[in-house]
């Protein structure tokens, strides 16, 4: 077993060897361009990223004409929501998205905000998830767009991308899907998905850093204004050479995914589980998020009465995520958290654990004999811990802030 | 975050954790900070009939910091008299510790703890001399 435990997938994952081999070749001898058009280093080059193409569009259901190759999730999200916005800004100046979207698409909010458009931010349930009747409400006849993401990457919830974008359809309003968490893990049908735009991400699901895609609808067309100029590639929408090997990762990643996700999802799911079990013995543990409507890799738990930048020092030898940003030296919780009514301390004290393809039941077993002895380690050193257990509520005592 | 030696040193191991009898008059208890700033310690000393601490318990619900900087007063104090725990500043302890500016807080807990824990004796003494009042935990957690 290599220390730390590596529990940190929804960051990222390592590439899968395969989709190392797929690469590899495409840096060396085979370094065409795939824009070159006379002669045959370009002609294989192109050959490879359309064969990419088909393996992306092969597990999200598209066609190949309406993926546009990106430098990865975070400049699709970008190109998705100003593109459109940019496009049909005279349908409208009206955005709408969700509290616990990714920085990329609430940063891009923002910054449609200072260039006169109206956002409004949803507000999500206690377990993550958007309430259809209040998106409805927020739905009006300037909406242009809307934005939900299908897999939150910190608590791991599913959105009901289906029933929203249903009701974005039904009153001519562009939905936006950022789909970075979401590829291999749940299935994605988007001949049948009332969905216009969609973001995908290589890195999360065993490919390259550094490439994505954005899935741009063809019936019924919709338009989007390019970002990046210069050369016209990628049908005018996203210029600038393709990154060939990327590209070839990208689509191997997602072709492994394909064949192998219903497989990979049960095991994982077994060992999201038994993290679970594990975690919840000890005492005044809560878990962030629904568990029902959530992908099988992703376990968020707060451990109440520890706290956070402690607790993530204590479990130094397992690579997890903390829902608090202390380490970045910004005292802030997670605004996910806090969005789901999570007290700041409970937000201070939450991990996120993500399993993945290369997690053995020998890691969760560690990762659980470690928290158990740390968090009670921590527990004993706090008095927020000693004067609940002489049955004091804390929330009658008058602290003095600093 | 990249924490000193020092700082991981008093996480790993840290000194004289755990509680003494608060209703003990020679104990002075001290609490201080709040759970939605990430920081409470609190400080306990047993002071000797000559005015002079002769035991220190800490406990501390906070970061690697706060955890370190409250380990290390319960060391300072001990052996001092009160006025001289007193005099103990929060820039020595980030000194000690070597404490990044975003953790100097740390250090001003843990003297304010200090001073916390000394104001509580001296009430239980009933010397009023101490200065401004300071709410002991036994009043906070009333």
């Amino acid at each position: 077993m290599q220390l730390p435990v590596y529990l940190d997938y929804s960051a990222t994952t390592p590439v899968d060897p395969r989709v190392v081999d797929a690469m590899v070749p495409w840096l060396g001898q085979r370094f065409g361009n795939p824009a070159s058009r006379s002669h045959a280093y370009g002609w294989d080059a192109e050959q490879a990223v359309e064969q990419a193409r088909e393996h992306v569009a092969a597990l999200v259901g598209c066609d190949v004409r309406e993926l546009v190759w990106t430098s990865g999730a975070t400049e699709s999200i970008n190109l998705a929501i100003k593109g459109a916005a940019s496009f049909y800004k005279d349908k409208g100046k009206h955005l709408i998205t969700v509290k616990t979207e990714h920085k990329a698409t609430l940063d891009t909010m923002r910054e449609l905000e200072r260039e006169g458009f109206e956002v409004t931010y949803l507000d999500v349930q206690e377990n993550g998830l958007l309430d259809l009747e209040q998106f409805a409400q927020a739905l009006r006849k300037d909406t242009v767009l809307a934005s939900v993401m299908l897999v939150n990457n910190e608590i791991g919830v599913i959105q009901d991308i289906a029933a929203l974008g249903r009701m974005c359809r039904d009153r001519g309003v562009l939905f936006h899907v950022d789909s970075a968490q979401a590829t291999g893990k749940v299935a994605i049908d988007l001949a049948s998905l009332p969905v216009d735009l969609m973001s995908f991400s290589a890195h999360k699901t065993y490919g390259p850093k550094g490439v994505g895609a954005l899935y741009v609808r063809r019936k019924p067309r919709v338009r989007i204004d390019a970002q990046i100029h210069g050369g016209g590639h990628e049908r005018g929408m996203r210029s600038g050479t393709l990154p060939t090997h990327q590209i070839v990762g990208m689509g191997e990643a997602f072709r492994i995914a394909r064949a192998e996700m219903a497989t990979e999802n049960d095991r994982i799911r077994m060992l999201r589980d038994r993290l679970h079990r594990g975690i919840v013995a000890l005492e005044e543990v809560y878990i962030n998020g629904d568990m029902d409507q959530r992908v099988p890799h992703n376990l968020n738990a707060s451990f109440n009465y520890v706290e956070g930048e402690s607790l993530i020092m204590a479990v130094k030898d397992l690579a997890v995520s903390s829902g608090s940003a202390c380490t970045s030296a910004s005292l802030e919780p997670s605004y996910v958290l806090r969005a789901l009514g999570r007290s700041d301390e409970l937000a201070h004290s939450s991990i996120r654990f993500s399993v993945g393809r290369f997690t053995t039941e020998e890691d969760v077993d560690f990762a659980i004999a470690l928290l158990k002895d740390k968090v009670g380690r921590l527990r004993e050193m706090s008095p927020l811990w000693e004067m609940v257990k002489e049955g004091i509520d804390l929330n009658t005592v008058q602290w003095s802030a600093h | 975050m990249a924490y000193s030696d020092k700082v991981i040193d008093h996480y790993e191991n840290p000194r004289n954790v755990g509680a003494l009898d608060k209703a003990d008059p020679s104990v002075g208890t001290g609490m201080v900070g709040a759970p939605a700033c990430g920081d409470v310690m609190k400080l306990q000393i047993k002071v000797s009939a000559s005015g002079v601490i002769e035991d220190a318990r800490f406990k501390t619900y906070g970061c690697g910091s706060a955890i370190a900087s409250s380990s290390l007063v319960t060391e300072w104090v001990k052996g001092k008299t009160l006025d001289e725990a007193m005099a103990i500043r929060n820039t020595q302890i980030a000194e000690e510790l070597a404490l990044p500016p975003v953790k100097i807080h740390c250090s001003i807990l843990a003297e304010d703890a200090i001073k916390a824990a000394v104001e509580d004796y001296r009430k239980k003494h009933g010397d009023t001399t101490a200065g401004h009042p300071v709410e002991s935990s036994q009043q906070q957690a009333a």
